[in-house]
């Protein structure tokens, strides 16, 4: 599904029409100006107002950077960020390791249960994420009393059992994308490698792996992407005291509107677009 | 001559599931020869090579190497490498760093490794290529690539799994001969596994030829193609006619058979060969004379150790070295003759036309008569 | 080759040892079956449980929760506006997006990766931020109404309705119908279509009788994913329509966290989930290998 259309190639062109239809191919530039409008136009407004000198995020009140310097002297806002980027770097490690992992067997081996794994693999994917979240709020909060009660101790749920949850959903979005790169490896070059006497590790070290790591760091690349914006699920699975920044970000948009918002929301923006170029970049190289 | 084993299967079997892709089979491959396991696709040749290679393991029965049993050894404790289809080259390693990779495993001191992989680029005329990667070499040199690649570990034999199958008609005509040029000088054993059958005629010393899981016959190219043992064997090599019938009378080595058609030929019988058994005469098309019957009254043949029969000429395809003519006899079955064009000549009254009527013969000894 | 195919599947690339598959499953295994699979098991008992006084659960079997899912007014209205909305907002996508990845797909090949990574972008954008670009836009002193106040007109009441859950749900779904519209049409042989007008068809029968089926797969995959995620939305319409506009995902945060009546959440949660599955393995079953 979608996934794997991040990891697909911009292939060659197939063979376009030579002459074509003048009306149908305005109505097509037509819808695709108003498309890219509608994406484009409420994300160029937020950017324009973080730098708003007033305190309604819809009135203009001349230009100013105050809202960012605010912004970075905000301990609470600052410690989520902290937060959420340790939360991020700590699960996409763990999800890139297994979850490439597991790619590999899927997609090497065929074993009693494979078809079951691979159900199993797919689901956090299908399922939404406020159904992954309750969930796992049950049972982190059943087996939390379970453990408490039996060892008297009093554990709750932190950054740790965040990074949990979210070690559990990546793993299945890496091994989707792994995945995708492995089908199109060449399981001879392994053959090859065996054959000038490279043992199981060698041949992954030297061969497997940097072959299939352009899918790897794609994979790791949206893990890490997936965490640091997940709301709901961080939500659900933390405890008092332990927010994210979306946490943090989501409980002040219901509150109010104010351009330090804007400001952060802007900074998060631009996050997201260094994480498409990168991933761009891995991809052309992949495919050069 | 004593030569020694480089290779042996000894009944060996390999299944995959339900099907069996090797069935008992046994082969001896010399030291420092050139052979090549011919056969269609499927028909358990490329099986073969896996499991000398270490890819596969049999099911039953041993293979050796030099005497030493190789079983379930993985492929990289094998003295033997292997040529692959498509060359399975390394994309993200310059060619010099391809060619290292065997002796780089093998922890070859540094300096050995970059002077034999210089000696190997030399040896397939690719020096000046060791810094490039190999999706910037043409087809012909990754080939070449692949095969500095294998060599440089020095195996005791190399595997090719049809190598040149990728190649254009020319180039890979070209890398025919380069391939026995470097074989011979190398000394070293070879197997070639192919579907093509030219190139194994005109590489190997000898040729096993297979048809689902078994090898049907060994024996040099010559031996091959003039006296393939079975209907398959005469099949599959080059063309050639068939035509079925019954054995009446043994004379040593030459059998008579009565034809469906009430005819009686005569062929170089096998060993075997009883009277009152169904065979099939194989009749290559090169290995007959057509002559041209004038004014209705067939000549005489020119000795009684002729086969000869009228027919009438129906289609002529000219291309270029041979007319291929193809012939009706009176059963109504058609029959292929190949003259080879010595003349040259732009009258096309000096070749056949249809329609004609002519005289098909040919030495008993030309015709085969083989019992499967 | 008809008998030496099985070689070059990947199992046979090389025997199997022993110790690989443990080393390759096993983590994934591990953490799979303990951080979603139990987790799963112990929503579907809760689903079975009852509400104690006191907001926690009794120990008593039961299928009175997922009886009042499905007959209380309350809940039914719910359960229907999410799949309604959700419905609505992925064939609003679909009527934006196919066109859209046609017009991509028929752009010179080094225009073509700057339109797509154009979509990339608001894909890889964090849903929470592309809401709130909205909420500036639409509330009640948002950008809207300081305009049409500023012009005198009456404050509009534009937030917390059910048009701005749909406008955030296509707005932020948008690029997740695209991206699979696209892949589908790139796989498509444009040269079909010629053959199609050197048969006798026009460009809209063309398109209608070659291209629109040949390109369904891409249309089942966009469909099936923007479904799911907007029918299950929990942040768009928890901004955009406030407590007026309730969505299933909604409903589950105020049983779990605020009403206290997890048997009920968990009926809700094992529903959906049936749903969405129920969805997928449809989709999956009426395409083939090839298709996807």
């Amino acid at each position: 599904m979608a996934e794997e259309t991040l990891v697909r190639p911009l292939p060659q062109a197939a063979a376009r029409p030579a002459q074509r239809n003048r009306w149908g191919e305005r109505a097509l530039q037509i819808n695709a100006f108003f498309a890219y409008f509608f994406l484009y136009a409420p994300i160029a407004i937020l950017v324009i107002f973080s730098f708003s000198n007033s305190s309604f995020a819809g009135v203009w009140g001349g230009f100013t950077f105050d809202w960012y310097i605010r912004l970075f002297q905000n301990a609470r806002l600052m410690e989520a960020l902290r937060n959420s980027v340790y939360v991020a770097l700590i699960s996409t490690t763990l999800a890139t390791m297994i979850g490439t992992l597991v790619a590999l067997g899927m997609e090497r081996f065929r074993f009693k249960g494979r078809t079951s794994l691979d159900a199993v693999l797919y689901l956090p994917i299908v399922i939404p994420d406020i159904v992954m979240a309750v969930m796992l709020l049950l049972f982190f909060s059943t087996a939390l009393q379970l453990i408490n009660g039996m060892f008297g101790t009093a554990m709750r749920m932190n950054l740790t059992t965040v990074i949990i949850a979210h070690v559990a959903f990546n793993i299945s979005f890496v091994a989707v994308v792994v995945r995708a790169s492995l089908k199109s490896f060449d399981w001879r070059m392994e053959e090859a490698a065996q054959d000038l006497g490279a043992n199981e590790w060698a041949t992954f070290r030297r061969i497997t792996l940097p072959l299939i790591l352009p899918g790897i760091v794609g994979g790791a690349l949206l893990g890490f992407t997936l965490s640091l914006d997940d709301y709901v699920i961080a939500a659900f699975t933390t405890g008092p005291g332990f927010s994210t920044l979306p946490i943090e970000v989501f409980s002040r948009v219901r509150r109010s509107i104010t351009p330090e918002i804007n400001a952060i929301s802007t900074i998060m923006l631009l996050a997201s677009v260094l994480l498409v170029v990168a991933s761009q970049i891995f991809q052309s190289r992949q495919h050069r | 001559m004593a030569r020694t084993i480089a290779v042996e299967l000894a009944s060996v079997t390999k299944r995959f599931g339900d099907v069996t892709a090797v069935d008992n089979t046994s082969l001896q491959l010399y030291d420092g020869e050139f052979f090549s396991l011919l056969g269609p696709s499927g028909c358990g040749k490329t099986t073969i090579l896996r499991m000398l290679a270490g890819f596969e393991y049999p099911t039953s029965g041993s293979i050796t190497i030099h005497g030493r049993e190789m079983g379930h050894t993985p492929p990289y404790k094998r003295p033997v490498n292997t040529v692959f289809q498509s060359y399975a080259l390394f994309p993200h390693m310059t060619v010099e760093q391809n060619v290292a990779f065997g002796l780089e495993m093998k922890n070859a001191p540094k300096a050995e490794i970059k002077t034999r992989v210089v000696e190997a680029l030399e040896m397939v005329r690719l020096g000046e290529y060791g810094n490039r990667r190999p999706r910037q070499l043409s087809g012909g040199q990754q080939q070449r690539v692949a095969l500095a690649r294998a060599l440089v570990n020095q195996p005791e034999v190399l595997l090719l799994d049809e190598p040149l199958a990728a190649l254009d008609e020319k180039l890979r005509k070209e890398m025919q001969l380069e391939l026995k040029g470097l074989q011979e000088r190398l000394g070293i054993t070879f197997l070639f596994v192919t579907h093509d059958q030219e190139e194994a005629l005109t590489m190997s010393d000898r040729i096993g030829v297979m048809n689902r899981g078994h090898i049907l016959q060994v024996g040099n190219p010559i031996e091959i193609y003039e006296r393939p043992t079975s209907r398959f064997v005469a099949d599959f090599i080059g063309e050639t006619n068939f035509v079925s019938g019954t054995v009446c009378e043994l004379h040593g080595n030459i059998a008579a058979i009565n034809t469906a058609a009430g005819q009686t030929l005569r062929g170089l019988a096998q060993q075997g060969v009883q009277v009152g058994q169904p065979v099939t005469i194989s009749i290559r098309p090169e290995k007959v004379f057509l002559t041209p019957i004038s004014n209705g009254t067939p000549p005489t043949p020119p000795s009684k150790h002729m086969n000869a029969m009228p027919v009438q000429v129906e289609r002529i395809n000219y291309i270029g070295s041979d007319t291929r003519i193809i012939v009706r006899l009176h059963d109504g079955n058609t029959f292929d003759v190949w003259e080879s064009n010595t003349r040259s000549t732009l009258d096309r009254d000096e070749y056949w036309q249809p329609g004609e009527a002519a005289l098909l013969s040919w030495p008993e000894e030309n015709a085969l008569v083989l019992t499967e | 080759m008809a008998i030496t195919q099985p070689t070059l599947t990947p199992e046979a690339a090389a025997p199997r040892r022993n110790w690989q598959l443990p080393v390759l499953l096993g983590p994934a295994a591990f953490w799979l079956f303990w951080f979603f699979l139990v987790p799963l098991v112990v929503i579907l008992i809760y689903s079975f449980l009852t509400r104690s006084a006191t907001g926690g659960v009794d120990w008593i079997f039961t299928f009175d929760n997922y009886a009042r899912l499905l007959s209380d007014p309350i809940y039914v209205t719910i359960l229907w506006r999410s799949v309604w909305i959700g419905g609505v907002a992925t064939l609003i996508c679909l009527l934006i997006a196919y066109p859209l990845a046609l017009f991509i797909i028929l752009q010179p090949a080094q225009w073509r990766s700057f339109y797509i990574f154009l979509v990339l972008i608001p894909f890889w954008t964090n849903m929470l931020v592309r809401t709130y670009a909205w909420m500036t836009i639409l509330n009640n002193n948002g950008l809207i109404n300081s305009f049409v106040t500023g012009l005198g007109g009456p404050r509009l009441t534009l937030i917390n309705t059910e048009g701005a859950v749909l406008l955030g749900l296509v707005y932020g779904q948008l690029p997740f119908m695209v991206l699979p519209l696209y892949a589908a049409m790139d796989r498509f042989d444009f040269r079909m279509m010629e053959a199609a007008s050197d048969l006798g068809a026009n460009k809209w029968r063309a398109f209608l009788r070659v291209m629109l089926p040949m390109t369904a797969p891409g249309i089942a995959a966009g469909s099936v994913l923007v479904f799911i995620l907007s029918a299950g939305n929990y942040i768009i319409p928890a901004l955009l329509g406030g407590n007026k506009v309730t969505m299933i995902g909604n409903q589950l945060e105020l049983w779990f966290r605020t009403a206290q009546n997890q048997p009920l959440g968990s009926a809700a949660a094992v529903l959906l989930m049936i749903m969405m599955v129920g969805g997928v393995i449809i989709y999956f079953r009426t395409t083939t290998e090839d298709d996807r």
